[in-house]
C-alpha cells in the first residue's frame, strides 16, 4: 500500500506501484486537470509540483513518490488565484487549454525557484512545455507579470 | 462495409466535391420544428442583409430561432447555446456573444451551453473551413434580435403602451416616458409566451452601439475553468463503472490483423480484457482501423497491456510506400503536363518565347496535426441508444457515423460535444468515437478509448504532401508574362474513394487556380498521383503548399530581377480589381462570388499595411533578413513580415513577425490576435521542423522527439497583428486557418534577404548548417 499526499490529502494505492503518477492522477484519484499530451516527459502537459519541483507525471511512478506531497492545478490555489493564475487571465493566454495546466504549474514553480526570471530564463524554463496552439508570447508575458505582481 | 459504396451520406466529403447532391440536401428536411421558425437557406435576404454566404449549402443549413438558442431564467441569467465545437478559437465565446449584444443581454449574466450534436434543431455544427464566424454572424445577431422583441413585446404588453415606446438596454426594458423598467428575469414568462417575429420585420442594433462587437475586451467562458483544470476535454470525461482502453492499430494503411497472443498483456496488473475490434478496408471515410483493444482499469495499465501483446500484420498493398522514392514520383510527375484547370492565353507558347525561365520546384512532405490533446472518446452503448462524449469538430457528423456504425436509428444516439485540446482538422474525423461506440457495444460497459499521441502519429489522417512546380517566363523588361504551375499530391478525397488521383475542388481552389497575378498567360494543372495512407484535411490544408510555392517564386522573381520582395509582389498582384479566373465551377470556400470576390485591392491593402506597420525595409542587423508574403484563403487576405536571424552555425531564430488581416466585419479582435499569433508558431513548426516520413508502409516518426514543434525557446520573439478595420457591409470572412499560409514562404524569403540562400524543400532541417 503507496502513500501519498496530493493536494494536502492523503491518498493510497495498491496496485501497481510502477503506474505513471499521471494515469493514477487521472483515473484513480479523479483529478482530470493534469494532462496527458505525450508520455514521455516531451510536452510538459501533465507537470505537477512534487514537494516543491515540476516534474513530468507520465514518467514518475506513484511509488517514486510514496510519502511525499504532489500538488496539482486543482490544489494551486483553493479559489484559483494563485498569481500565476491570475496573470493567466489576464493576458487571456489559452487558446484550447489543454496544455495550460501543465503551463501554469511550470511556470508556478519556476517562480517558486526564481521570483523574477528573465525575457531568457523564462524561455528556456518554460521550453519543456509544448502549446501547440502557439500561446508562448503570452506565455512569457503572463509568467512576466505573476512575477511583477497582478 | 464500405461506406463509399453506400449510397447514403458521404458526410464532409459530399459537401465539398458533390455540389448537385449538396444543394438537394440543403432543401432543409425536418423543418418540423414545433413552434420555431426554421428558414430555408440562405436566411440572408440581399435587401434586408447586403450579402448571402454558403452557409445554407452546408448540411442542415443554419437555424435561425430564438427558442433554440436562448433561454432566460426569472433570476434573469440568460442561457445562450454555442453549437460549434470550442477547440481554441473561441467560438464557443464569440457566437454567443453575438446574440447578446443584439438582444442587450449583459454579458455577466449570460451562460453558455453547449449543443449536443443535432443539426436538425441547430442547423450545421461541422466547425471547420473556418466558417463559423462567417455563417453565424448574421444569423446569431437576429437570434439575439428576436429575443429582444420578444422580450419588448412582453413588457409593452404588461405596461399596455405600444412596443414601439420600450427599448431593451443591458438587461432591462424600459419605458422611457414613464422612467418604468423590468429585468429580463421579470420577463421571462410572458416573453416565451410571445410569437416570434419574422426575420424580415426585425431590427438589427446599429453598430455604433455595439457593446461587445468589434471591441475585444470580453474574455473566453473558459477561461477561469482552463487556469484551474476544471475545463471538461474530452480526455476528462467519467463514468460510473467506465473501462480503460488502447487500441493496437495496424501499422500501415490498409493493413489487417492475421494473430494476436493476448496472455502476456492479460498478466498486467489492472488489464481486464483484450479484444479485437472491428475494422474497415481501406479507404473508407471515417471508419476505424480495427486492431485489438486492451481494456484496464486505467489508461496506465491499459498501455502497459498493449506494449505486451504479440500481434501479426498483413500488411497490404501499402506495405511499400516510401516516401524517399513517392518525392521523385511525385518530382517526375509534375515535370510533364497533367489535367490542366486553369488556362488564359497560351503559357506553353509564352515561356517557350520568355526572355528568361525561373524554375521552381517546392516540396512540403505530410504533417501530423499533434493536437495537444490526442483522439479520445467516451461511448456507453445500451442495447439500441448509444451516448458519446467527444472533442469533435462534427457533432452533427459524428451522430450520423455512430448511428450507421451500430446499426440503429439517429434519434437514439446522443453526442455530448467536450471542449477540445487543439482540432486541426483531425478532429473533424471521428473515428475514435466509433472505436468506443463499437468497444462499448461489445462489453456492456462505458468505455474510453485513449490513442497515445504514437497513435496518434502513426495512425493519423496526415496532410497531404506535394511537389508544386512553377515555371514563370519573363520578357526582356523583367515582366512576368507566362505562369505554369503543376501541383502534384494525394487527395483528401482518396479517403473516401479508392483509385483517386487527382485533387478535389476543394483543393485545388486552394492557391492553385485562384492565383490572383495579372499575368497574360497562365496554365494551372494537376498531374496524377495515388495515395498509399489517409489524407485528411489539417489546419489550412492545400493552402500551406500553394502559398509556399507561389510565394517563394515570387521571392525568387525579385532576386533574379534584382527588385525588392514587396515591390515585385505588388506588381504581380497588378491593378485593383476583381480577378475573375477562367476556371469551370471555380470553389470559393463553398462562398457565392458575389459577396466573396477574389478583389485585389483587399490583396494589395494587406500588403500595404502590414509593409507599413511592419517597417519593411528597416535596417536589420547583420545576419538578419525581412521576408514577406500574402495570401487569400478561406475568403479572408493575410499578408506576413518575418524577421529571421541564421547565426553562423547556421541556427535560425525569428525575433520579430508582422502579419495584417482582412477579415471582413469581425466580433473579437482579441481572438483574432491569438490565433494569428498561434499561426506563426503553427507556420514555423511546420516550415522548420515538419515531416512524417514512411519505410515500409510505416510512419517513421513516434512522439514530439521525432516530430518536432516549436517550443517557447525557440518560437518568434513578438508577433504583432494588424486587423484591417471593415467596410460598413464587409461579410466576415475566415480567421482559424488563414494566418498559416503566408509564415513559410515569408520565412523562406527571410532566410534568402540573410543568406543569399533559396530553400524549396520543407523542413528547414539542417539545410541551413555549414
Ligand atoms: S505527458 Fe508528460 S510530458 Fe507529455
Ligand atoms: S492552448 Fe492549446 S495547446 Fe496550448
Amino acid at each position: 500500500m503507496i502513500k501519498v499526499k496530493i493536494n494536502g490529502q492523503e491518498q493510497s494505492w495498491d496496485g501497481d506501484p510502477d503506474l505513471p503518477l499521471l494515469w493514477f492522477l487521472r483515473d484513480e484519484a479523479g483529478l482530470t486537470g493534469t494532462k496527458y499530451g505525450c508520455g514521455q516527459a516531451l510536452c510538459g502537459a501533465c507537470t505537477v509540483i512534487v514537494d516543491k519541483e515540476a516534474v513530468r507525471a507520465c514518467i514518475t511512478s506513484v511509488n517514486d513518490v510514496a510519502g511525499r506531497e504532489v500538488t496539482t492545478i486543482e490544489g494551486l490555489h483553493p479559489n484559483g488565484d494563485h498569481p500565476v493564475q491570475k496573470a493567466w487571465r489576464q493576458v487571456n493566454v489559452p487558446q484550447c487549454g489543454f496544455c495550460q495546466a501543465g503551463q501554469i504549474m511550470q511556470a508556478a514553480a519556476l517562480l517558486m525557484d526564481n521570483p523574477k526570471p528573465s525575457h531568457d530564463q523564462i524561455r528556456e524554463a518554460m521550453s519543456g512545455n509544448i502549446c501547440r496552439c502557439g500561446c508562448y508570447q503570452r506565455i512569457e508575458n503572463a509568467v512576466h507579470l505573476a512575477s511583477t505582481g497582478v | 462495409m464500405n461506406f463509399i459504396d453506400n449510397p447514403r451520406r458521404l458526410r464532409g466529403f459530399e459537401k465539398h466535391i458533390r455540389v448537385e447532391k449538396v444543394s438537394r440536401r440543403s432543401i432543409l428536411k425536418g423543418l418540423g420544428i414545433t413552434g420555431g421558425f426554421v428558414l430555408a437557406a440562405p436566411v440572408m435576404s440581399r435587401q434586408a442583409l447586403a450579402y448571402e454566404t454558403g452557409a445554407g449549402k452546408m448540411p442542415h443549413g443554419v437555424v435561425v430561432d430564438p427558442r433554440v438558442f436562448v433561454s432566460v431564467a426569472p433570476d434573469g441569467i440568460v442561457t445562450i447555446v454555442g453549437h460549434r465545437s470550442e477547440m481554441g478559437t473561441g467560438v464557443r465565446t464569440s457566437l454567443p456573444l453575438i446574440v447578446a449584444e443584439e438582444m442587450e443581454a449583459d454579458w455577466s449574466r449570460v451562460k453558455v451551453q453547449q449543443a449536443h450534436g443535432d443539426e436538425v434543431k441547430f442547423g450545421n455544427q461541422d466547425t471547420d473551413g473556418s466558417r463559423s464566424t462567417r455563417h453565424y454572424l448574421i444569423p446569431m445577431r437576429q437570434i439575439g434580435a428576436s429575443a429582444r422583441t420578444m422580450l419588448e413585446q412582453a413588457a409593452a404588453k404588461r405596461w399596455g403602451v405600444a412596443a414601439t415606446e420600450v427599448k431593451a438596454v443591458n438587461h432591462e426594458v424600459v419605458h422611457s416616458a414613464s422612467g418604468r423598467k423590468l429585468g429580463f428575469g421579470e420577463l421571462a414568462g410572458d416573453a416565451a409566451k410571445e410569437s416570434v417575429p419574422s426575420v424580415e420585420g426585425l431590427k438589427l442594433k446599429d453598430p455604433k452601439d455595439f457593446r461587445y462587437l468589434g471591441k475585444g475586451q470580453v474574455g473566453i467562458v473558459d477561461l477561469h475553468d482552463i487556469t484551474t483544470g476544471k475545463a471538461r476535454y474530452g480526455a476528462d470525461v467519467r463514468l460510473p463503472g467506465m473501462k480503460y482502453a488502447v487500441i493496437a492499430r495496424p501499422p500501415v494503411t490498409g493493413g489487417k490483423l492475421v494473430k494476436f497472443e493476448p496472455e502476456e498483456a492479460l498478466k498486467v496488473p489492472g488489464v481486464e480484457k483484450v479484444m479485437q475490434v472491428q475494422g474497415w478496408p481501406w479507404p473508407s471515410k471515417f471508419q476505424p482501423l480495427g486492431g485489438v483493444a486492451v481494456i484496464a482499469r486505467n489508461t496506465g495499465a491499459a498501455i502497459k497491456g498493449r506494449d505486451a501483446l504479440k500481434l501479426v500484420w498483413d500488411d497490404g498493398p501499402n506495405g511499400k510506400y516510401d516516401s524517399v522514392a513517392y518525392r521523385k514520383e511525385l518530382e517526375e510527375a509534375s515535370r510533364k503536363s497533367g489535367l490542366v484547370l486553369r488556362k488564359e492565353g497560351d503559357a506553353d507558347a509564352a515561356l517557350k518565347g520568355a526572355d528568361k525561365v525561373i524554375v521552381g520546384e517546392y516540396y512540403i512532405p505530410h504533417l501530423a496535426h499533434v493536437s495537444m490533446e490526442p483522439p479520445v472518446a467516451v461511448a456507453d452503448v445500451k442495447g439500441d441508444k448509444a451516448e458519446i462524449w467527444a472533442p469533435v469538430q462534427s457533432p452533427g457528423g459524428t451522430r450520423e457515423d455512430v448511428a450507421k456504425t451500430l446499426g440503429i436509428p439517429e434519434q437514439n444516439v446522443t453526442v455530448n460535444v467536450t471542449l477540445l485540446g487543439g482540432g486541426f482538422g483531425r478532429k473533424s474525423k471521428c473515428d475514435f468515437a466509433l472505436e468506443a461506440a463499437l468497444l462499448s457495444k461489445e462489453l456492456g460497459a462505458p468505455v474510453k478509448v485513449q490513442w497515445t499521441r504514437e497513435d496518434d502519429i502513426h495512425n493519423g489522417f496526415l496532410h497531404t504532401v506535394s511537389v508544386e512546380r512553377i515555371e514563370a517566363g519573363l520578357d526582356k523588361s523583367g515582366k512576368v508574362i507566362a505562369w505554369r504551375h503543376r501541383s502534384v499530391a494525394p487527395s483528401i478525397a482518396s479517403t473516401f474513394a479508392a483509385g483517386t488521383v487527382h485533387q478535389a475542388p476543394f483543393e485545388i481552389g486552394m492557391g492553385l487556380v485562384d492565383m490572383p497575378f495579372e499575368i497574360a498567360n497562365i496554365s494551372c494543372e494537376n498531374p496524377e498521383a495515388a495515395a498509399h495512407t489517409r489524407i485528411g484535411w489539417f489546419r489550412s490544408v492545400s493552402n500551406i503548399p500553394r502559398a509556399f510555392a507561389v510565394q517563394s517564386m515570387v521571392g525568387e522573381i525579385a532576386q533574379a530581377t534584382g527588385r525588392d520582395q514587396k515591390d515585385m509582389l505588388l506588381e504581380l498582384i497588378g491593378s485593383p480589381r476583381i480577378v475573375k479566373p477562367n476556371v469551370k465551377d471555380l470553389w470559393n470556400y463553398g462562398e457565392p462570388q458575389d459577396s466573396y470576390p477574389i478583389d485585389t485591392a483587399r490583396l494589395r491593402k494587406v500588403v500595404e499595411l502590414v509593409a507599413e506597420k511592419g517597417e519593411w525595409g528597416r535596417k536589420v542587423p547583420k545576419g538578419h533578413g525581412l521576408g514577406i508574403a500574402v495570401h487569400r484563403s478561406f475568403v479572408s487576405y493575410i499578408a506576413t513580415i518575418v524577421e529571421v536571424a541564421v547565426d553562423d552555425k547556421g541556427k535560425l531564430s525569428v525575433p520579430r513577425v508582422d502579419t495584417a488581416i482582412d477579415c471582413g466585419t469581425y466580433v473579437n479582435p482579441e481572438r483574432i490576435a491569438s490565433q494569428i499569433e498561434g499561426a506563426a508558431i503553427m507556420g514555423l513548426s511546420l516550415a522548420k521542423y515538419g515531416e512524417i516520413t514512411f519505410k515500409d508502409g510505416k510512419v517513421q516518426q513516434k512522439n514530439f522527439d521525432d516530430f518536432q514543434v516549436v517550443r517557447m525557446d525557440d518560437s518568434p520573439v513578438v508577433t504583432n497583428v494588424y486587423i484591417v478595420p471593415p467596410g460598413p457591409d464587409t461579410p466576415p470572412s475566415g480567421v482559424g486557418e488563414p494566418g498559416v499560409p503566408p509564415f513559410a514562404p515569408a520565412l523562406i524569403n527571410a532566410i534568402f534577404a540573410a543568406t543569399g540562400k533559396r530553400i524549396r524543400s520543407l523542413p528547414i532541417g539542417k539545410q541551413l548548417e555549414a
